[in-house]
């Protein structure tokens, strides 16, 4: 017998309200945040679906994933540090290249998925109900699971490079979630912007383009001096760079107050990201 | 008893803008900032005052021909986009199928698809495992259910998708068409299927074109026209009401219609039925029957464009589609206003009363579609013409060329 037979008689979803007032839309918003507890499964369930498709449909699976990052590791190495001759703090150049492509590139995709996660949806979206938020945390939810992998080769690199590290690499999930939480923010804006005006979709690839250049992924951060560094602190994906080089391998700590400033940005783009695609939410399935 | 559905005065308004999407251009957008403000854009109110009261256990029709408003009252009543004015308070969980298979994904198998379109459809992991396997059963596709999807065919597609939805158990069921896919005997097994839901006295919103399928489900439906509720009551009353809209849209010559899709490039402005040079409204089974249809063009003539004229029960149901791209002719216009003619050698349909709909394209534009342009009543033979047979209507069956002779 099947053990969930037993409790046939429950009533089902219970934390689904029973009770549904239809409304025009409000100033604010129909949905609040805890309206998306209930449809935790769903997340989950869109996540292991990108996951599956991505990994199923290329014939190497993982090795996709860490063949990009590896690629370009290679360019940068030939590039910035046999051409150029830009430092890298003191650590090997492809390795310190290779944290700040891991970073950047979840980062880019990140945003770049998300920007046009509801409009790739536009199917579900005009056909079933469910908060929209949904679409695009699930999207950043499945490339975390990319980020483990990659972020899971950087620390081997970093153990055959560095041999065992500091008590600072406690820190390193720290780093990844905020890059999460600042793509999250920015790829929501995106989204929401996207829905409404669909030339912004064309925008995304080339502001990541100069966001790869303007955030200091091939260089290190204290390359930038002067007025320049207050680029450095708007941009979270910077600090959280130098974040994950510091806590791996021991270079230079993330400036103090660039990383104040780095968490304030990427709480106020979140929270106001979130705002505007709850308020603009009620009206996707008219616009898609 | 207690109300499941208490709807008032729902209304939606669209604003119609240039492009048929609602989506605009940033550019576009920036470029106008500081100028004179937007033009005001036209609106169109899809659904106006509808307000209605469904009681626990009840199951309601919705009919109403394309764009009556069916569409819009489901998708606010399932909360995928909101009211305008007014609203609805429902009473117990919401179960809305506005489509089959809403998010299957073609590389995921068909085990993993039923989970994703489970959750999709408000279905919690542990009630999808407990109804796995009868809803694999339901299919019919036990052998395949770890095969991607992609290799299945359409009618296991919709089987699974189907099968899935028909699992939900939620209080209110919000339906949209679709009991239109998979063969007859599928659609036996959905019917019944949508029976058994409503007798467990769950609540059922019903929407369909195909009104038969109404009439035996729902002892209750209302009609939408134009957005707005033009009846409420029996089912029967509700159909002779429909079939009374049907003729009076006949009634109105083509040319005056209103109620037309397309660019309006090309327009019908009439259309006849012949048989044997006779114009007439009334043929028999296996009348040789031409349909001629005659058009202006506004503008540059149109080169490639493909004509359809297609007959449907009074009710709605699809029986032939004469599409001139299936026998891969099209027709150049050559501007101005022109004829065509329509051949139906042997006219195949039973005795009965049909609706035939125009319509002309180029491409992907849509030039003219005019839905019950015309009536056209299939009657008994009357025993003079030796052409023409009586099939009885019951059948529904089609008349088709066939022979008997001694082996």
């Amino acid at each position: 017998m099947h053990p969930a037979a037993a409790d046939q008689t429950a009533p089902p979803s219970p934390e689904v309200s029973h009770q549904v007032r239809i409304r025009p839309p409000t100033r604010w918003g129909v949905n609040r945040l805890s309206d998306l507890w209930p449809y935790r499964e769903l997340v989950y369930f869109l996540a292991k679906r990108d996951v599956q498709v991505r990994y199923r449909q290329s014939v190497v699976g993982l090795g996709w994933v860490l063949l990009q990052p590896i690629a370009l590791m290679g360019i940068f190495t030939l590039v910035f540090s046999r051409f150029v001759g830009v430092g890298s703090e003191g650590i090997p150049y492809p390795v310190f290249a290779l944290a700040g492509i891991t970073v950047w590139l979840f980062v880019a995709q990140a945003i770049g998925q998300t920007a046009n996660s509801l409009v790739s949806e536009a199917n579900l979206v005009s056909k079933v109900f469910f908060p929209r938020l949904i679409v695009p945390v699930a999207r950043v939810l499945a490339l975390l699971v990319d980020l483990v992998a990659v972020a899971l080769l950087l620390i081997v690199v970093s153990l055959i490079v560095q041999g065992v590290p500091g008590i600072a690499v406690l820190t390193l999930p720290l780093w990844l979630l905020m890059a999460g939480l600042f793509a999250l923010g920015a790829g929501l804006l995106a989204a929401t912007l996207n829905v409404r005006y669909r030339d912004v979709g064309v925008v995304i690839p080339l502001v990541l383009q100069v966001g790869l250049f303007v955030t200091p992924v091939a260089y290190p951060a204290s390359l930038v001096t002067g007025v320049w560094q207050v680029l450095i602190a708007l941009n979270p994906a910077a600090s959280c760079i130098t974040g994950v080089r510091w806590a791996l391998f021991g270079t230079e700590a993330p400036d103090a107050v660039a990383l104040a400033v780095s968490i304030v940005v990427t709480i106020v783009l979140l929270t106001g990201a979130t705002l505007y695609f709850t308020r603009s939410e009620q009206h996707f399935a008219d616009v898609i | 008893m207690t109300l499941a559905i208490h709807a008032f005065d729902l209304s939606k308004r669209y604003l119609l803008g240039q492009q048929s999407s609602g989506y605009e251009l940033l550019s576009e957008r920036l470029r106008t900032i500081g100028r004179r403000p937007q033009e005001t854009r036209e609106e169109f109110w899809a659904l106006r005052d509808v307000s209605f009261d469904l009681e626990v256990g009840e199951t309601l029709g919705v009919v109403g021909h394309n764009g009556a408003g069916k569409s819009t009252l489901l998708k606010i009543l399932s909360r995928v986009t909101t009211p305008t004015r007014g609203g609805a308070d429902l009473n117990g969980r919401v179960g809305a199928l506005l489509e089959v298979g809403t998010g299957f994904h073609a590389e995921l198998t068909g085990a993993e698809n039923v989970y994703l379109n489970g959750a999709i459809l408000g279905m919690r992991r542990a009630e999808i495992a407990r109804h796995f396997d009868e809803i694999v059963e339901f299919a019919g596709i036990e052998q395949f259910i770890n095969t991607p999807v992609k290799r299945y065919s359409s009618g296991m597609y919709m089987r699974l998708a189907f099968a899935v939805a028909a699992h939900l158990e939620p209080e209110i069921l919000i339906v949209d068409e679709v009991l239109s896919v998979g063969d007859i005997a599928f659609q036996e097994k959905c019917v019944t299927r949508m029976r058994e839901i409503a007798r467990d006295g769950r609540t059922v919103l019903f929407v369909s074109h195909n009104i038969a399928a109404v009439a035996s489900l729902c002892r209750r439906s209302i009609m939408l026209e134009s957005g707005r509720l033009v009846a409420d009551g029996p089912t029967s009353d509700v159909i002779e009401r429909f079939v009374e809209s049907v003729r009076a849209d006949v009634e109105v010559p083509l040319a005056e219609r209103t109620d037309r899709q397309g660019t309006g490039r090309l327009r019908f402005r009439d259309v006849e039925t012949f048989v044997d040079g006779r114009a007439t409204d009334t043929v028999v089974s296996g009348d040789d029957v031409d349909v001629v249809v005659s058009y202006d063009v506004e503008g540059p003539p149109i080169q490639d464009v493909g004509f359809s004229v297609s007959v449907s029960t009074m009710l709605g149901r699809l029986m032939l589609n004469l599409d001139s791209r299936l026998i891969r002719r099209s027709f150049s216009t050559v501007g101005g206003s022109g004829q065509l003619v329509c051949r139906i050698p042997r006219l195949p349909l039973p005795i009965g009363g049909y609706t035939l709909t125009l319509y002309a394209y180029v491409g992907g534009e849509v030039l003219d579609r005019v839905e019950r342009a015309a009536t056209l009543t299939v009657l008994h033979d009357s025993g003079e013409d030796d052409n023409g047979l009586a099939l009885p209507s019951e059948t529904l069956g089609v008349l088709i060329d066939y022979d008997w002779s001694a082996a």
